[in-house]
């Protein structure tokens, strides 16, 4: 009896929380699309997300792009087919590892610090006190990093693809012993639109769920230390999650026929 | 029953009531405040001041109950009317609230820059004036919230309050944490307010001396109901025990402590 009720208790919170999540997500957009947006705002959270993660996504996806070109000469030489490295290299990384491992980084780097701030603002009542001024915390705190998380992965992940597919060149050049003008144009001779955009329009929803769930999770910060330091775990824990899922289902859209 | 005045009150609160799980913190509150009238509000700590504040601005949501500002009730207005009705309010909140991300300068021009969309430069120059009336020399406004004692926290947090010229404002213990020096020119700073500018004042306080500067009423807070309210003159000989306990802070009497003592 006591495990139903508890049982029933979880799916009820989680339910709850659905519609909390539900809710916050409508807010958000509805602000996203109506004016006024504070540009000084979305303008310092570019920076912080777009420009401070360059090292981080930069190095994740060159040491991938790397590994990748060493992995899979490994299988390849194989089956005599160390031409197709290059084109592994570049399809890998423009569709999936470039998008999901910088998403990942973001996640972790960025989630949990907009978790963190958000949910410190929520304890000592300066969200409240934000409303007593008469400006609107979605607008003011929400909102900026929401768009800015939107508009700078696209980016970030289109450097991060850049610099992957370079870290394979170095690796299939220097340590291979491939041919630099071969290697460049089996990189380019499969590599179709769709496989960069794809890879960009999940950028772009990872970028939405990255500060969606940081905001979320610190707005409904619990009380003190501990409720910010859970706000900012649940954030990077369910923005991950988020990820992996949204990655199948984007993936499937474009490329399941 | 409160007494009926023959004009509306700026504020009028009936049935106030708010429970945190079994903790019922308020339970059928009723309170009139006129216009341009200061009230002060007392009561041990934990008694539930501060959730009463909450839940008539709408920060926080009553489980019953109505609060009517100049006639309306605003617990039931939809959200775009009250974010109109919350910019006649001012909230100092009992532990400041300043954002920390912004200089003292920035934190006091907010609401004037944000919500009265004031040149930014002007705001400063407003804000500049206010600081000086809490006792903030100018180069404060230079620093971060983090940089600056309580006690000045405390009073930009008031300065941000009241430059914004509200009609109704709501002090959380505006002069705790302050040196007496200090507390009386806070304590002088609402009167004036109340007096020169026609603001409605709520303050909560737990200090009677300042209590008694400050109020055209006292009211006190127990047990989730206002028990005893009237001029603050009469406070001294309200003939109430719990009152009586508590301006004299007396240990004797029916204010349950809830410390426990061998
Ligand atoms: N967000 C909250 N969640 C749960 N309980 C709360 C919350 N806010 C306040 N309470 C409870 O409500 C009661 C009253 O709190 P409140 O802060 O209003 O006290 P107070 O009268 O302002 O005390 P003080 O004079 O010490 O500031 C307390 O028992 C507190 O535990
Ligand atoms: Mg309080």
């Amino acid at each position: 009896m006591n495990f139903l009720a508890a049982i029933g208790r979880t799916f009820l919170g989680f339910l709850a929380a659905t519609g909390r999540l539900a809710v916050f997500t409508g807010i958000t957009i509805s602000h996203c699309v109506r004016p006024p947006i504070y540009w000084r705002l979305l303008g310092r959270q570019l920076v912080d997300i777009g420009y401070y993660s360059l090292p981080v996504v930069g190095l994740t996806t060159l040491f991938s792009g790397m590994v990748l070109a060493l992995q899979s000469y490994t299988g390849f030489s194989r089956f005599n087919a160390e031409s197709a490295i290059a084109t592994v290299v570049v399809l890998s990384m423009t569709r999936e590892l470039g998008p999901v491992l910088a998403g990942l980084m973001v996640a972790g780097r960025i989630g949990a610090s907009m978790a963190a701030e958000i949910g410190t603002m929520r304890v000592t009542e300066q969200v409240d006190a934000l409303t007593t001024l008469s400006t609107s915390p979605y607008k003011y705190l929400v909102v900026p990093r929401v768009l800015a998380g939107i508009i700078s992965l696209p980016f970030l992940v289109l450097i991060g693809d850049i610099i992957g597919v370079f870290g394979g060149y170095l690796v299939g050049v220097n340590k291979l012993g491939f041919n630099a003008g071969s290697y460049l144009k089996s990189t380019f001779d499969f590599l179709e639109t769709q496989d960069v955009v794809s890879g960009l329009v999940k950028a772009a929803v990872f970028g939405f769920l990255i500060a969606l769930m940081g905001c979320y999770h610190g707005y409904h910060s619990g009380r003190g230390a501990q409720g910010v330091g859970r706000a900012t775990t649940n954030a990077v824990v369910s923005a991950s999650i988020l990820i992996l899922i949204s990655n199948y289902l984007i993936t499937e859209l474009f490329f399941a026929r | 029953m409160a007494e009926r005045t023959a004009a509306l009150p700026k504020i009028r609160i009936r049935g106030l009531t708010k429970s945190f799980g079994s903790n019922h913190v308020l339970s059928g509150l009723d309170l009139d405040i006129a216009d341009a009238e200061s009230v002060v509000v007392i009561g041990g700590s934990g008694t539930g001041k501060s959730v009463l504040i909450k839940t008539v601005t709408g920060l926080m949501d009553a489980d019953s109950g109505a609060v009517e500002i100049d006639g309306t009730d605003v617990l039931s207005l939809p959200a775009s009317e009250r974010r109109a009705m919350m910019n006649r309010f001012g909230l100092l909140f009992q532990a400041g609230a300043l954002f920390d991300s912004l200089s003292v300068l920035d934190n006091v021009a907010f609401g004037l820059v944000e919500a009265q969309s004031i040149p930014r430069k002007q705001a400063h120059e407003i804000a500049l004036d206010f600081m000086a009336q809490v006792g903030l020399e100018p180069d404060v406004g230079a620093m971060y919230p983090g940089e600056i004692s309580t006690g000045m926290r405390k009073r930009a947090a008031l300065a941000r309050t009241i430059a914004t010229r509200p009609e109704v404002v709501f002090f959380d213990e505006p002069t705790t944490g302050l040196d007496p020096i200090m507390g009386d020119i806070i304590d002088e700073l609402i009167v004036k307010c109340v007096e020169e500018f026609k603001i409605t004042a709520l303050t909560i306080t737990h200090d009677m001396d300042s209590a008694r500067r400050i109020g055209n009423r006292i009211a006190m807070l127990y047990d989730g109901k206002i028990i005893w309210q009237g001029p603050t003159a009469e406070i001294d000989t309200s003939g109430n025990p719990y009152v009586h306990q508590f301006i004299n802070g007396l240990e004797e009497g029916p204010i349950e402590l809830v410390t426990s003592r061998a």
